[in-house]
């Protein structure tokens, strides 16, 4: 009887001390982090105007051949600015990536691309945030990492850094040109 | 003549509304299954707000987008399949029945159940107990306790 009152007297102690510890895990997460629904989908079909170009038209088919990354930026977009430069360094370590220019101004992201840089080797012009909601993007910037049939692999949101890449786009590279 | 006033204001107030957006329905329940779609959808960008209270572009760029799939004459499970496609069980407000989510459809009740349960084991408890006798030694300390001495009672 003794044992058996103890534990009842400690049940609510116990109790509590789970939902601190769930609270606690809790605390630790982002709210702002969603996971991405498109994880091991293809790419949705689409048809935009290429930035540079309008007149030229690109289709999910444009993007496959390599592994590569698919990035959504813009030029409202200030974390966009702050990770730039490590999509430049990326593509000088021969990283194929995509530009999606989100619902953006044209003459602005091209003077952009003109005095910053074009680590991108095709960018779409996705003005009114179309291709945006197909892809389910929800704020920019956001790098997809494709395969090379144009799968998505992963989804990073927020700021693309050597961090980020070293724990989580590097490895997944690695086992993609593994396998492929 | 202030309710007077008060009541052109608030004819007005649709009209003040309906600038911001106009989005136009031949039929006036496609404008219902509008409001209802826009109002049960939650915002991905900011966390707590449907996409009909949402200011933020990406709500209007859904608005936008229900607007067009209800003109196509898409049904509202579609709809809702379409953006749960892409955005994740996160953008609806109600969300499926499936093995993640039963801690948050069933969990109230199971605590609720739970704390029902651990009431009634204790009131039964406290039943079943017989109250203790208190013996001689016991009674005098009580009365020394209350202030009942011997001699005023």
């Amino acid at each position: 009887m003794r044992p058996a009152r103890k534990l009842w007297a400690a049940l609510p102690l116990l109790g509590f001390a789970s939902l601190l510890a769930i609270l606690g895990l809790g605390l630790g997460n982002d709210p702002g982090l969603l996971p991405s629904a498109l994880i091991d989908k293809p790419l949705p079909a689409f048809r935009a105007a290429r930035l540079e170009d309008p007149a030229r038209i690109v289709t999910e088919d444009d993007l496959k051949g390599d592994i590569a990354l698919l990035n959504v930026w813009a030029t409202w977009c200030p974390t966009c600015r702050a990770e730039h430069e490590f999509l430049g360094t990326l593509k000088q370590r021969g990283i194929t990536i995509y530009g999606v220019n989100y619902k953006d101004e044209r003459a602005k992201a091209l003077h952009w691309l003109a005095t910053l840089g074009d680590p991108y080797r095709i960018n779409i012009d996705d003005r009114e945030g179309r291709l945006g909601i197909d892809l389910g993007v929800y704020g920019a910037p956001e790098t997809y990492l494709l395969d090379s049939a144009g799968v998505i692999r992963y989804r990073h949101v927020g700021e693309l850094n050597q961090r980020v890449w070293a724990r989580e786009f590097a490895p997944r590279i690695e086992v993609l040109a593994g396998s492929g | 003549m202030a309710w007077l006033r008060l009541l052109l204001l608030w004819s007005l107030a649709p009209a003040a509304w309906a600038a911001i957006e106009a989005y136009e329905f031949d039929d006036p329940v496609d404008e219902r299954r509008f409001r209802d779609l826009v109002f049960e959808l939650r915002c991905p960008k900011c966390q707590n707000q449907n996409i009909s209270d949402s200011n933020a572009p990406l709500a209007a760029d859904l608005r936008r987008k229900v607007h067009d799939m209800i003109r196509d004459g898409r049904g509202d499970d579609e709809i809702v399949a379409y953006l749960v496609e892409r955005y994740g069980d996160f953008v609806t407000y109600r969300p499926p029945l499936k093995p993640v989510t039963w801690l948050l459809w069933f969990g109230p009740f199971a605590a609720l159940a739970a704390a029902g349960l651990g009431l009634a084991l204790w009131v039964r408890r406290r039943a079943r107990a017989a109250p203790v006798a208190l013996d001689d030694a016991e009674r005098e300390r009580l009365d020394a306790l209350l202030g009942r001495g011997r001699e005023e009672s």
